[in-house]
Order: structure tokens, then C-alpha cells, then sequence
């Protein structure tokens, strides 16, 4: 009982965050230098051009009288549409959610496994030239600006020898293996991003335990070294293992927005940047509420998971 | 002539760059706008059908729509243009051409003007074009409650009848020998009276397909275009691409087939490239450093003459935009546009002269802040220190403040005394000096109100005969020379990437990127 | 002293990383005696002209510096940026994460759940947002990244202070009646310090991403001012016609990234190492 108690507490709290962030980001929005208005009519707009759209935008409207509007809508399960281009929200970002989807999971897929090998060979190897090469190698990555990553991928794949699209211009249409082949070089520059992190964090986690007295007990037994990290180490460094991975995936829906700028990759991330650009208060909302949403979730899931993998925390004193 | 020949093959072979055609065609004598038309253009015109128009452009945003009254960006420029057509058109050559409109006509004094709409254009709906669709699309931007960036430029109209199916009457408030050009203007394209302009049906060369705001928009050719032969491409594509590496890499890797905005950095680099063109091309936007003239210091006419000398154009032309445009005369129009006063002495960099000034306004050294921010034009920031640099060796002291590029129009231009600013330019002078110099505009952005200048823009406006026009026009540019508060230092080119599959008529408009707004239906496949 | 003989006996990677560690450190304070140009001097009024053809060191940038000398200016600039953030972010993320564990209830309650709110926020949102209200000083910069940062390092510090303030010689602390500021010092700080520099490597290094990121979005520092993030960004379109400029500032930032964790890396062995014989 004690585990569905937690996660109710914990959705409770994030409902509360998620609804203190649209405050927020209301507030957030409003400070910001200019109105939709504004910017919709771009550096030439005539005072009572900007008048006439605030008033056809509901933006001569008090904040707070707005804000009431659209929360009670969106507890109804209406998003609303964008002020901007007038569009149903749930139809503008639908897509766009799909396809950041697409992307983090295929770059996860690819990703999580490589890390976790990575990181059981270092622990395996620990000390040696290999170890400390993809220590080094890693290191490396984790450094580079992610678009520079993405512009020498794209420099050496898809300009020099023509193998992979420069741009990853999906379509809904496209069949599935035209979408992966399209998103091949995202993929690659996000799992070069992440796989860093994960592995470090896995060897560390693992190389921790192997200090721990029942490891010391399967070496002395004389088990094998590869045997005791994927059999005994692995299934009791989880926990940290999972908190990364999990934050990680996180990233990958919540963080990619300069991987979808230099790839051309039409997800969430670009699309919340030009709503916060143009200020269309009701996209940012539904937008921040993803990823918000997102980071909760996939954060509980990592307690959760920690606490039915380790016997200790399921039964707290 | 033979020389020229030669070289343009070795130029189409891709054994001279183009830069270094432009010199040695220079040499020749042959400057002048012999050289655009080599860029893979045929002579002949032997124009070929078939094919799709991949465009990769910057200026696109997920808050586009299909109303021409809000359009502000690139993408919808050309998109517009693609799918919808104007009254009037300007030619490649500049000149001013009808395009739904047959023919027209002024009224003695320009106060009214009747425009004879093509027999026979039809919708892509099929319906047939009639003179109250003109009227129909006009008003959306006029209607008291109008979001349309056009209201301010409209308001001149007085009253907009459809005389007959093919007759519109437009009466102005007061004479504008100009107001055909007025009708070239991006937002007002035509649309069926019956329809609302989000639906996206027009007379233009394109049917629109799908459109994804920010992302993409595709059109196949229409058939029943009115302009003979026109289209050339079979279908078009156009994809949202705000990344300027990312353009560039697309057009490299063979994905699109032409991109505007190519970084001035990386234009002479892309330049070098086989089977890529750079189209370098002068148009009317140029950079501004406004100042207000009705602030101190700078209502001294001889602190703003110490500023204007101050400034070192030259360094500016090729550290900011690497060569790709030319040096600003202080005045808001390019050489080649009509009535451009080529009497007056060219402004260079000349320390002794704005001393000679600042001593004139009882000055030995001067303190002034100027605002910038990247959002004025990219390299503003560091125009600003070269500036600040170039001025400090005449005893000015220019305190760069840095604005944040976000609400930068909202919140710095036409608020703050001394600012950079960036402006498209407009294709005739009048439009120009209303836009920005007028008493009384929404967008003067440097309050410098000569009487005499107010009343020839005035004079100008109304007057048909071509010669006073020039000289009134003549006078009011000597004026802005000598005492106007707004700096030009520079006209920037429009620089795009063009595949060199694709062909082009040989002369390429000027008034905006892109064969101004209309590579869709001038260019082709070779 | 007994630092430098600690480290004496390091192995070479902790010692190597230490020299580079000391070169950076030196090129930073140096940078206008040892740099050939100044910050913002342009040499050519042209693009990334190359060494040989300029006859200086690394070539030119994107507008005709010198890029040796913006490397120089930029360490000075990156390092003392960097430095200031991670600092501030460990000092606000530290004490706020000891105070939490050490007083508890409500507090705690409170301080946990502002910074599970500021971490729901997408970070780069977060700072697109703040930036483009109080606009892009690099004192805002620095505040607004230090925020950012601090809330992994609240999450740490109280994680660690939990553990430890449920300990005796805290309890006998509280009894004695020492204040909450000794105690977060004098007892909580030391028993924590080993995980936390192991933090401290990995965000310093974050810092210059993220300022990198920022530039991306046209929130970084503010030109002519030499950073490496800005740097990478500014150069990175030459990297597709095969000029190596931007990959000068990436490996600076890489170098320094490698050197720093190989000290803390020798650092963590060896204070585990200590911590296993008590």
C-alpha cells in the first residue's frame, strides 16, 4: 500500500508544480517586452493596427481575466488555439508531440543499450587503457556543444558523401523506415549527447559496489569477473542507473530544440521557442505543460522503479 | 564583346569564380547589370517545363497564416506570390508592368486612378476574376477594424468601386502619381470576394497544396495561368529552414534547389563550390543609425554632420557583410531607383571633417550613447564598436549600449534617442519618405522635420511631370545629405544559393530576394 | 603543503590534468600580455582567412580576428564566467540543501518543492524567458545559469545532509546548542564534501554547454567579447566547408573538461581511499 500512497502523493505534488509553472509562465510571459500583437505585425505596425488585433486577440483583457478563461477550458480538456495562426492547439502540437516522441525513442533505443555496455566493459576493465580511453572519449563528447555535433555529422554524412539526408524534413505520410532513415543523423548526434552521461554514470554506480562485502564474498567464491557485474553488481546499481537513464530520456523530449533547429526536425521544442518568440500565451501553456508533465512522470517512474528493485526502500523503517 | 562571351563560358564551365568574372568583366567595361545575367541564363530564353522547386528559406514561424495582412516574413513572401497574383508587378528590369491588371490610368492631378482588370483569369476554384474581387481583397486591409499592415499605406484611399467586371476606380484623398506601385506591395495579393483568404485560393501560377506553418507548404502547377507559358516547374515545395548552416548544408547535400539569406560570411566560401551559384543582388534594404533630431545633442545640425563623417563605411561594407552590398550616402535610396540624386559628394570616413563640425557646434569632444542589438540586422553589435572605434579618433566618445535582441523594435526603436535599425526599402522614393521621414508617420524614427522637405515630399507626391518630380526629389536628397538626422551607412545585397540546375531569364529583380519574391514562376530547370 | 605533497604522489593523469589545469589558468590571467593582437582588433576584412595566408597562429575568425587572441581572451572571459557560476550555484545549491536536511518539516518541504518546480521547467525555456525580460548582461547570465545549476546541487547537498543529520555527533551538536550555521559548516559541510566535487568537475564544464546552447538561441554573451561557447557558435558554419576554426574553442572547452575530471577523479580515489582505513 505503501508504494500506491507515494505515487499518489507524488502525482498530488506534481499536479500542484504543473499548476503553479502555468501561473508562472503567464506572469513569465506578460513581462516580457512586447505583445502577440506586436509581433504578429512584425517592425511595422501602426499603433492602431496593434489596437484593432489586441482587441480581435482578447489581449486588452486583464491577465488575471485570461488566465481564469483559459484554465477553466483546459480543465475541461479544451487546450484552446493558438492566438497566432488560429489553430486547434490539440491539432498544432499533435504532430509535433508524435514526432519528438519518434525522435527520443529511437535515439533511447539506440542510446540506453550502447551506455549500458559501455559502462559494464569499463567497470569490467576498469583501470586499463580501455577504461580510461572511453573515460577520456566520453569526456570528449559530453564537451562539445550539441549543434556542432550535429554540424560535423551532417558535414561528413550527408555533404561529403551524400549517405544520410542534411535535413530530417518529416512527414506524417512518410512510412516508418523513410521517417528512420530521414531522422538517422538526429538520432546519432542525441545518442552522442546522452550515451556520455549514462555510461559514466553506469561504471561509477557498478565500480561503487564492487567494494561491497557480498562482491568481495562471489570473488573470493571465484566467479567469474563478467558473471558477478552482470548477475550480482548490475541488478543492485539500478537505482542510480535508472535516475540517469531516466533523466536522459527526459532530455530527449524536453531538451533537443537546438538538434530540431539544426536538422530541420519539426518537434515540440521549435515550436515553443517561436510561441515564446511571437508571446501566444496558449501554446507556451500547453507546451510547458508537456514537458512539465514529462519530467514528473518519467521522475516518479524512476522512484517507482527504484523502490520495487531495491527491497530496503519498499519497507521503510 | 567576344571577351565577354569567353569569360561567361569560363564562368558556366566553373573555371573562373564569379567574383573574379565581376573584375574582369569590370575591366572590360561591362559593369552594370550585364553581369546577373550570366548566372546560368540563357540568352535565348529557351525556357523548359517540368520538374519540382525545392526551396529551403529562412523567415517562416509556426504563427504564419494564409491572411496577407499579418504576412511579415520571407516564407509567406513567396508563398503569397506563388498561389495569389497583384494588380500591378515589378519587372525584373524595374519597370512596372500589369499583371491582373490590363492597363490603367490616372486622372489629371493623380488623384484617381482606373485600372482594366485581364479578360478571362480565373480562380483555381475555377471562378472567374472580376473587379469586385479586387475591391473585395483591397478592403480587407482598409475595414475599420483591419489587423492589416497595409492600413497605414491604404489610408490615402477615399473611395474603391468596381465600375464594371473589369473596371476598378480607386479616388485618393490626395494625388499620387505612385499609387500603381502601391498595389505591388506584398500583402495584397487577390483573393475570391466569396471566400475568406485562409482558404488559400487565388490567380497566382501555384495551387496550394499542404501548408504547415513553420515547416512546409507545397503547390502543383496551375494550368490556367494567365502569364503565357508560365509556370515552368510542375510542382513546388518550400520548407521552413531558420537555421542558416542548416540552409546551406541542405542546398550542398542536394535536398532544395535554392535558399535566401546565405550568411555574408559564408557567401564568397559557398561561391567557390561546383554546381552552386551565388546570386549577390542590390536591392533597397539598407542599415540605419537614426538619431533624433529634436534631442540634444543631436538637434545641433553640426553634431549630426560630425556623426555622419565619423563613420568609416568602407571597414563597415566589408567587415560586416563581407563585401556583399555597397556604401550608404546617408540617403534611404539605392542608386539604381528612380530620381536618385547622383550630384552629391559620396560621405567617406573623414576624422578632420567631424572635428571641423564638432567645433562648429562649440564642441571639442562629444559623449553620446547609441543603442544595438543583433535584432537590427546580424552585425550590429559589432558594427556598433567598429563605430565606436572609428569615431573615437575625431573626439567622439560613442557608449555602446547593448539591447536585448528580443523586443528590440518594441521596446528600443522609436523609443531610445540613438539607435541601429534595418530598413527594407521601399521601390519608389515617395513610399520611402513617408514611410519614415514624414512629420507625423508612425515609423519616423528620426523626428528630423526640415519645412521645406515636408512640403516637396508633398509637391512630389502629386506631381506627374517626370522632370520637376526629379528635381523636387533632386533637393529633398541634398537636404537629407546636409542636415538629416538618419545615418546610412550601408545597402545590403540579397544573398541566396541557387542549384546550377536551375535557369533564370538573365535579369533579376532587385526589389526584393529572390527575383523578387517570384523565382517560382520566373525561373526553371536547365 | 601537504597538498602539493598528496599530490606528489598522484599518477600521471592527475598530473598531467593539473598542468593543464595550471597553463589554462596562466593563458586566463595573461591573456592581454601573451596575446599578439587585441580582443577585438580585426586583422583582414575578411573570413576565416587561414594561418599561413594572415601569418599568424590558428588563422582568422569569422570576421577577420585574430584567433589566437580571441582563445587567449576567451579563457579569460569563459574561465572566470564559469568559475563565478559554478561557485554561486554550489554556495546557493549547498546551503539551501544542508538547511532543508538540517531543519527539516515544513522548510524542507517548501525548498524541495520550489526546486521540483524550477527543474519541471525546461531549462533552456527557463532561461529563454528570464533572459529575454532582464536581457543578456553577463551578470544576469551568471545569476540565471547559477540558479539553473543550483537545484542538482540542492538535490545532492540534501540528499547527503540527510544521511548525516540524522547522526550522533550532529544530535549532540543540536543538544549543545550549536547554531544552524555551525552546524551546516562545522559538521554537515566536511562529511559531504567528497560526492560534491565529484559534482563540481561535471558542472563546470555544463557551464560552458549551456552558455553555447544559449548563444545558439541568441541569448549568449554578448558580442565582441571573446567566449568559447559564443566562439563555436559564431564559427560553426565554416565546419561544413572543411575550415577547422570553430573545432579550436570545442577542443579548448573539451581539453579543460578532460584535465579538471582527471584531478577530481584523483581526488575522489584518494579521499575514498582515506575514508576506507578510518
Amino acid at each position: 500500500m505503501g508504494l500506491l500512497q507515494l505515487v499518489a502523493k507524488r502525482l498530488g505534488f506534481g499536479l500542484l508544480a504543473l499548476f503553479v509553472i502555468t501561473v508562472l509562465i503567464s506572469l513569465g510571459v506578460e513581462v516580457l517586452p512586447g505583445d502577440l500583437a506586436q509581433s504578429i505585425l512584425g517592425q511595422s505596425a501602426a499603433p492602431d493596427t496593434v489596437a484593432a488585433l489586441r482587441r480581435e486577440l482578447g489581449l486588452d483583457r486583464p491577465l488575471h481575466v485570461r488566465y481564469g478563461e483559459w484554465l477553466f477550458n483546459f480543465l475541461q480538456g479544451d487546450m484552446g488555439t493558438s492566438l497566432a495562426n488560429k489553430r486547434e492547439i490539440s491539432e498544432l502540437i499533435g504532430q509535433r508531440l508524435l514526432d519528438t516522441l519518434f525522435l527520443a525513442v529511437a535515439a533511447a533505443v539506440v542510446a540506453v543499450p550502447l551506455a549500458l555496455a559501455l559502462g559494464v566493459l569499463a567497470a569490467l576493465y576498469r583501470e586499463t587503457l580501455f577504461d580510461k580511453t572511453i573515460s577520456m572519449v566520453t569526456l570528449g563528447f559530453i564537451s562539445l556543444p550539441e549543434f556542432l555535433i550535429g554540424y560535423i555529422l551532417v558535414a561528413l554524412f550527408a555533404v561529403q558523401v551524400n549517405w544520410f539526408p542534411a535535413i530530417s524534413n518529416i512527414t506524417p505520410d512518410m512510412p516508418f523506415l523513410s521517417q528512420l532513415y530521414a531522422s538517422a543523423l538526429p538520432v546519432a548526434a542525441l545518442t552522442f549527447v546522452v550515451v556520455a552521461h549514462m555510461m559514466r554514470m553506469t561504471r561509477a554506480a557498478i565500480v561503487n559496489l564492487m567494494q561491497s562485502p557480498f562482491i568481495e564474498m562471489a570473488q573470493l567464491k571465484g566467479i567469474a569477473a563478467a558473471r558477478i557485474i552482470v548477475h550480482h553488481a548490475l541488478p543492485n546499481a539500478l537505482s542510480p542507473i535508472i535516475n540517469v537513464i531516466v533523466l536522459n530520456l527526459a532530455y530527449l523530449v524536453v531538451g533537443v530544440v537546438v538538434i530540431e533547429v539544426v536538422f530541420v526536425y519539426p518537434g515540440l521544442g521549435q515550436l515553443m521557442v517561436d510561441s515564446v518568440r511571437v508571446r501566444d500565451l496558449p501554446v507556451v501553456q500547453a507546451c510547458v505543460l508537456i514537458f512539465g508533465a514529462t519530467y514528473i512522470l518519467l521522475n516518479l517512474t524512476a522512484d517507482i522503479l527504484s523502490i520495487i528493485g531495491n527491497p530496503r526502500l519498499r519497507h521503510p523503517k | 564583346m567576344t571577351q565577354i562571351k569567353q569569360l561567361e563560358t569560363l564562368l558556366r564551365q566553373g573555371k573562373i569564380s564569379r567574383r573574379d568574372f565581376l573584375k574582369r568583366a569590370g575591366a572590360l567595361g561591362a559593369a552594370g547589370a550585364a553581369p546577373l545575367s550570366m548566372l546560368g541564363a540563357s540568352p535565348a530564353f529557351a525556357a523548359k517545363r517540368g520538374g519540382r522547386l525545392r526551396l529551403g528559406l529562412a523567415g517562416g514561424s509556426t504563427d504564419d497564416t494564409l491572411d496577407p495582412g499579418t504576412i511579415t516574413d520571407f516564407f509567406m513572401q513567396v508563398l503569397t506570390h506563388a498561389i495569389r497574383s497583384n494588380v500591378t508587378e515589378i519587372a525584373p528590369d524595374g519597370s512596372l508592368v500589369g499583371d491582373l491588371a490590363e492597363s490603367w490610368e490616372g486622372a489629371p492631378g493623380a488623384k484617381e486612378w482606373n485600372f482594366v482588370i485581364r479578360r478571362g483569369v480565373e480562380f483555381h476554384n475555377g471562378k472567374t476574376l472580376t473587379a469586385a474581387d479586387v475591391v473585395a481583397s483591397l478592403r480587407h486591409h482598409i475595414r475599420p477594424d483591419s489587423t492589416s499592415a497595409m492600413k497605414g499605406p491604404l489610408e490615402q484611399i477615399e473611395s474603391l468601386r468596381a465600375l464594371s467586371p473589369r473596371l476598378m476606380q480607386v479616388k485618393l484623398k490626395t494625388g499620387n502619381a505612385d499609387f500603381p506601385y502601391t498595389l505591388t506591395d506584398y500583402h495584397l495579393g487577390v483573393w475570391p470576394e466569396d471566400e475568406s483568404p485562409l482558404q488559400g485560393t487565388g490567380t497566382g501560377p501555384f495551387i496550394l497544396g499542404d501548408f504547415e506553418p513553420g515547416v512546409r507548404a507545397s503547390a502543383r502547377r496551375n494550368p490556367n495561368y494567365h502569364k503565357e507559358g508560365r509556370p515552368f516547374f510542375d510542382e513546388l515545395a518550400i520548407t521552413a529552414i531558420e537555421d542558416a548552416s542548416a540552409r546551406s548544408n541542405a542546398l550542398r547535400a542536394g535536398e532544395v534547389d535554392a535558399i535566401n539569406r546565405v550568411e555574408y560570411k559564408t557567401a564568397n566560401l559557398m561561391d567557390r563550390l561546383p554546381g552552386i551559384n551565388v546570386l549577390s543582388i542590390t536591392g533597397t534594404g539598407h542599415y540605419t543609425i537614426p538619431m533624433f533630431a529634436d534631442v540634444a545633442p543631436f538637434n545641433d545640425v553640426n553634431v549630426r554632420r560630425a556623426l555622419r563623417w565619423a563613420i568609416d563605411r568602407e571597414a563597415l561594407l566589408q567587415t560586416i557583410i563581407n563585401g556583399h552590398g555597397a556604401v550608404g550616402n546617408d540617403l534611404p535610396i539605392a542608386r539604381h531607383q528612380p530620381f536618385y540624386n547622383t550630384s552629391l559628394e559620396q560621405r567617406t570616413y573623414d576624422p578632420d571633417k567631424a572635428k571641423f563640425h564638432l567645433k562648429q557646434a562649440g564642441l571639442s569632444s562629444l559623449d553620446v550613447q547609441v543603442s544595438t542589438a543583433d535584432a537590427a540586422f546580424s552585425g550590429a553589435v559589432d558594427a556598433a564598436v567598429l563605430y565606436k572605434e572609428h569615431a573615437a579618433k575625431a573626439g567622439i566618445n560613442i557608449d555602446v549600449v547593448r539591447e536585448s535582441s528580443d523586443g528590440y523594435w518594441s521596446n528600443v526603436w522609436l523609443k531610445k534617442p540613438w539607435v541601429f535599425c534595418f530598413w527594407g526599402g521601399r521601390p519608389t522614393q515617395d513610399q520611402m519618405w513617408t514611410v519614415a521621414y514624414q512629420k507625423g508617420a508612425d515609423w519616423n524614427d528620426n523626428h528630423w522635420y526640415n519645412d521645406r522637405f515636408q512640403s516637396l515630399l508633398l509637391q512630389a507626391r502629386a506631381e506627374v511631370d517626370e522632370e520637376l518630380r526629379r528635381e523636387m526629389y533632386w533637393e529633398m536628397q541634398e537636404l537629407h545629405w546636409d542636415e538629416g538626422a538618419t545615418i546610412v551607412p550601408l545597402f545590403n545585397n540579397f544573398v541566396s544559393g541557387v542549384s546550377s540546375k536551375i535557369a533564370t531569364t538573365g535579369t533579376i529583380s532587385g526589389t526584393a530576394e529572390m527575383d523578387g519574391y517570384r523565382a517560382t514562376e520566373r525561373w526553371w530547370f536547365a | 603543503m601537504l597538498f602539493l605533497k598528496e599530490f606528489a604522489k598522484a599518477g600521471w593523469p592527475a598530473k598531467i590534468g593539473m598542468a593543464v589545469i595550471l597553463v589554462y589558468l596562466f593563458c586566463a590571467i595573461f591573456a592581454p600580455l601573451i596575446a599578439p593582437y587585441a580582443e577585438t582588433e580585426v586583422i583582414i576584412t575578411s573570413p576565416w582567412v587561414s594561418a599561413e595566408e594572415s601569418g599568424t597562429l590558428l588563422g582568422l575568425d569569422q570576421l577577420g580576428r585574430d584567433l589566437w587572441t580571441r582563445v587567449l581572451y576567451g579563457a579569460r572571459n569563459t574561465i572566470t564566467i564559469a568559475i563565478v557560476i559554478t561557485l554561486l550555484a554550489f554556495f546557493i545549491g549547498m546551503a539551501a540543501g544542508f538547511f532543508a536536511a538540517v531543519v527539516g518539516g515544513l522548510t524542507d518541504q517548501l525548498l524541495s518543492r520550489i526546486v521540483d518546480i524550477i527543474m519541471a521547467f525546461p531549462t533552456l525555456f527557463f532561461a529563454l524567458i528570464v533572459l529575454s525580460i532582464l536581457g543578456t548582461s553577463v551578470p544576469v547570465l551568471i545569476v540565471v545559469i547559477a540558479i539553473l545549476d543550483s537545484t542538482r546541487v540542492f538535490r545532492i547537498s540534501r540528499a547527503l545532509a540527510m544521511d548525516i543529520s540524522v547522526m550522533d555527533y550532529v544530535e549532540v551538536a543540536k543538544l549543545r546548542g550549536e547554531g544552524l550555521w555551525w552546524i551546516m559548516r562545522r559538521e554537515v559541510l566536511p562529511n559531504a564534501l567528497t560526492p560534491l566535487i565529484a559534482e563540481f568537475g561535471l558542472r563546470f564544464c555544463f557551464v560552458f554547454l549551456f552558455i553555447s546552447a544559449l548563444s545558439f538561441l541568441g541569448l549568449g554573451i554578448q558580442p565582441p567579447a571573446a567566449d568559447w561557447g559564443s566562439m563555436v557558435r559564431e564559427n560553426a558554419a565554416a565546419i561544413t566547408y572543411g575550415i577547422m576554426t570553430p573545432l579550436v574553442p570545442a577542443l579548448a572547452i573539451a581539453i579543460l573538461t578532460i584535465a579538471v575530471n582527471l584531478v577530481v577523479d584523483w581526488f575522489l580515489r584518494k579521499t575514498s581511499g582515506l575514508r576506507d582505513e578510518v
